[in-house]
């Protein structure tokens, strides 16, 4: 029973050997059928191992050694909990759907590219399962690099599009930059405890051998790994790019999972990060930050998907803002509710994509309401989840994370409650633009609208009931509920802070951030029903629409100096040094040997002068210098 | 007679020879200069056998040491001989071929 563990992952990565391996012999209908498939058995055993973790507990299954040298051991370990069981639903479920969503998107494309598709796909989510699942940082980072790939062969999927493929390189040498800071923290807590299992770095007797700094030190390199996964400043300019993938790509990779892996990490080492107040302050802070800037950016964006990848940014920033105020299980339920409504907003998003024949500047939509009722409506309630509107999923979650924050600092609160109107605001910008008012597209646009296949909208339907449900499992205290999910994960998030916020308190902040939102609402629906907004913007909304230029800081700063760099090393160091060096001992080489050759002339007599001449120099040599001959005769003896 | 004036007279005889050697180009001077330089040998291996069987001669009327030297000699000057036949030889069949017996005329060997 237990067992079943190892098959979760095992699934989707034969899935991905079958479709990779085979992929020029296998016809689309089983592609699909193999790739979707895979991942439905995952889900469904994930839904038993939930159910049995519940009951049970915590269990890890060892399957073995991984590095075994001397005293040093690693194992490869598989770890199933609370936390873990929850983020495995999360994966196989949505993953799953999602590979539904693009057995009928990517339909267009040839047996081999379909098959290749879903390969990739079915490889992330074995990678993704393998994060979750490991027992120790090792096969953490293990899946952590996996997804990393993944994401990048996804992001340049359409390979012959050099813009893509640039977008892929971004994403991946951002990651890498962040996985620097992971690596440096695995080692460093090796070298300070040996040890990289949960288990025993989370325990009272390892912890208490790590000084404070140790502490601090671990904790910010893992946040940077984190910054570079989960897309905060100042790492998260790939994320935006990214959208260069496939829609479904971005449903799943870089809205629902991958990026939420950063919250995973830092929540399965809430232990290590509650003993650092320098950190947490530092992750809130940078959580915040993103969360402000970010949303602010996506108000003037025009490609819908652009405006979701901000706001995906933004949502994950107010993830790292639970996590820094000492909300666990807060951020978790964050993911989860989060994880609901992005990849319905995608799908839809992709839907309309896949109405309007690629055509992605929301400029040119406009009144799809009647024409895709199903994405329509789906849209609309992703929409008014994410705003926060109750009883939504998404008023539940950020409603705890916004209450932890205010009992940490009431400015904390403000920033949060200001960034959620941002997110009320440009949501129901976008979907004004994009649903509402009069077609601006084409005639010939126009002419083959057209609601998606059913394999498209069922899974946006499932997803829409979830994401107006699923907050239910997390009602709190104060509106009645007695918040399942925090008991299921208080014995993972053992370092949860608990506040204590009059109830009356409580009520009105809730009141204010939804009166907030609403008047958000309000006000982005009669702007832009009517007569959205199709001019290029001036002044500020210039700054906001060239995304604050922090592509072309970025680019100023760092690139630009760095290729300078490179071109000096190539054009001085490389071409004056090091082929100097080269050439010159070449030519030396030739030239020498043209001179020696000359000493063999032929003349007779002077091969017996230089006899004769050489012949009195050793006769010198030794007659006055003994020592000289000795070292000759060491050399040639 | 002291020894060092056999040394003396050895040196400038082998110096003389090496300096024909090299300096020379009609091949029959060349040819008495080798001459030269191994008589100087011949010279000085007379006398140093001549000087190590006076000192074994004041101790021991009977002695023979430093024959050998003078035995050496018969044998420099017998391969000389033989040498000096083919030497001569080849300078006969280079006059014949050149009309001429200048050495640098061996240089074409080298193509």
């Amino acid at each position: 029973m237990s067992k079943l563990i190892y098959l979760v992952p095992l699934l989707p990565f034969i899935g991905f050997l079958i479709n990779g391996l085979c992929r020029k012999y296998l016809t689309k209908p089983i592609i699909a059928t193999i790739g979707s498939g895979s991942i439905f058995v995952s889900f469904i055993i994930s839904v038993v191992l939930f159910f049995d973790v519940k009951a049970t507990g915590l269990k890890i299954f060892k399957a073995f050694n991984f590095i075994n040298v001397g005293a040093f051991k690693i194992d490869f370990a598989f770890q199933l909990d609370q936390l873990s069981a929850l983020f495995l639903l999360i994966i196989t479920g949505i993953g799953f759907l999602i590979h539904l969503y693009s057995s009928a998107y990517m339909k267009d494309e040839e047996p081999p590219h379909y098959a290749r598709y879903f390969a990739y796909l079915n490889l992330f989510v074995f990678s993704m399962l393998l994060l979750v699942l490991g027992a120790n940082f090792l096969i953490m980072f293990i899946g952590w690099e996996g997804v990393g790939l993944c994401s990048y062969l996804l992001i340049g999927f359409w390979f012959k599009n050099d813009k893509y493929n640039y977008a892929a390189k971004k994403a991946f040498v951002m990651n890498r930059i962040g996985d620097v800071g992971f690596l440096l923290a695995i080692f460093w807590l090796l070298a300070k405890v040996g040890t990289l299992s949960y288990a025993e770095v989370f325990s009272p007797s390892i912890l208490s051998q790590l000084s404070q700094t140790d502490i601090t030190v671990i904790t910010i390199l893992l946040f940077i790994g984190a910054m570079g996964k989960s897309a905060q400043i100042p790492l998260y300019t790939w994320l935006p790019d990214a959208m260069a993938g496939p829609t479904p790509v971005s449903a799943l990779i870089h809205a629902a999972t991958m990026v939420t892996a950063g919250i995973y990490m830092i929540a399965r080492s809430n232990v290590l990060y509650s003993l650092s107040e320098v950190t947490q302050h530092l992750v809130a802070i940078i959580g915040l930050a993103t969360a402000l800037f970010s949303a602010t950016i996506a108000i003037k964006q025009n490609d819908i998907k652009k405006v979701l990848a901000y706001s995906t940014v933004s949502q994950l920033g107010y993830m790292f803002l639970g996590l820094g105020v000492g909300a666990y299980t807060g951020a978790v339920f964050h993911v989860m509710t989060h994880a609901f409504f992005k990849a319905l907003l995608f799908l839809g998003a992709g839907s309309v994509i896949h109405a309007m024949h690629h055509e992605q500047d929301i400029r040119n939509m406009g009144g799809l309401r009647k024409k895709l009722p199903i994405t329509h409506i789906t849209f609309l309630l992703a929409c008014i989840a994410i705003s926060g509107i109750p009883p939504f999923s998404g008023f539940f979650s950020k409603d705890e994370i916004l209450a932890a924050a205010y009992a940490h600092s009431p400015i904390y609160w403000g920033i949060g409650v200001a960034t959620a109107a941002l997110t009320a605001f440009y949501m129901f910008r976008l979907y004004a633009t994009t649903f509402l008012g009069k077609f601006r597209g084409t005639q010939e646009q126009e002419h083959h609208l057209h609601e998606s296949p059913s394999a498209m909208t069922i899974p946006l339907i499932i997803l829409a009931v979830f994401s107006v449900v699923a907050g239910f499992v997390g009602v709190p205290a104060v509106l009645g509920g007695n918040h399942q999910l925090h008991h299921y994960l208080s014995t993972v998030l053992v370092s949860e802070k608990t506040h204590t916020i009059a109830h009356s308190t409580e009520y009105m902040l809730m009141g204010i951030s939804v009166a907030i939102a609403v008047i958000a609402i309000v006000f982005a629906i009669s702007k832009y029903s009517k007569n959205p907004e199709l001019k290029e913007p001036v002044g500020l909304g210039k700054t906001l629409a060239n995304k604050w230029y922090v592509d072309e800081l970025y680019d100023s700063i760092i690139v630009k100096p760095l290729l300078s760099l490179a071109s000096f090393f190539k054009n001085i160091i490389e071409k004056l040094f090091i082929d100097g060096i080269v050439n010159n001992v070449g030519t030396f080489v030739q030239y020498a040997s043209r001179q020696f050759r000359l000493v063999q002339s032929g003349q007779v007599a002077n091969y017996i002068m230089i006899m004769v001449l050489a012949i009195v120099v050793f006769i010198l040599l030794w007659f006055y210098d003994s020592s000289i001959l000795k070292l000759a005769g060491k050399l040639f003896y | 007679m002291p020894v060092q004036y056999y040394i003396y007279l050895a040196l400038a005889l082998f110096s003389i020879g090496i300096i024909g050697v090299l300096t020379r180009r009609n091949t029959i001077i060349v040819f008495m200069c080798i001459e030269l330089m191994l008589n100087a040998v011949n010279l000085l291996l007379v006398a140093f056998s001549k000087m190590h069987h006076h000192a074994a001669y004041l101790q021991n009327k009977a002695s023979v040491v430093g024959s050998e030297g003078q035995l050496f000699v018969f044998f420099i000057m017998v391969v000389a001989a033989a040498e000096v036949s083919v030497g001569l030889a080849i300078i006969v069949m280079l006059y014949r071929n050149t009309h001429s017996v200048d050495i640098n005329f061996l240089n074409r060997l080298k193509n």
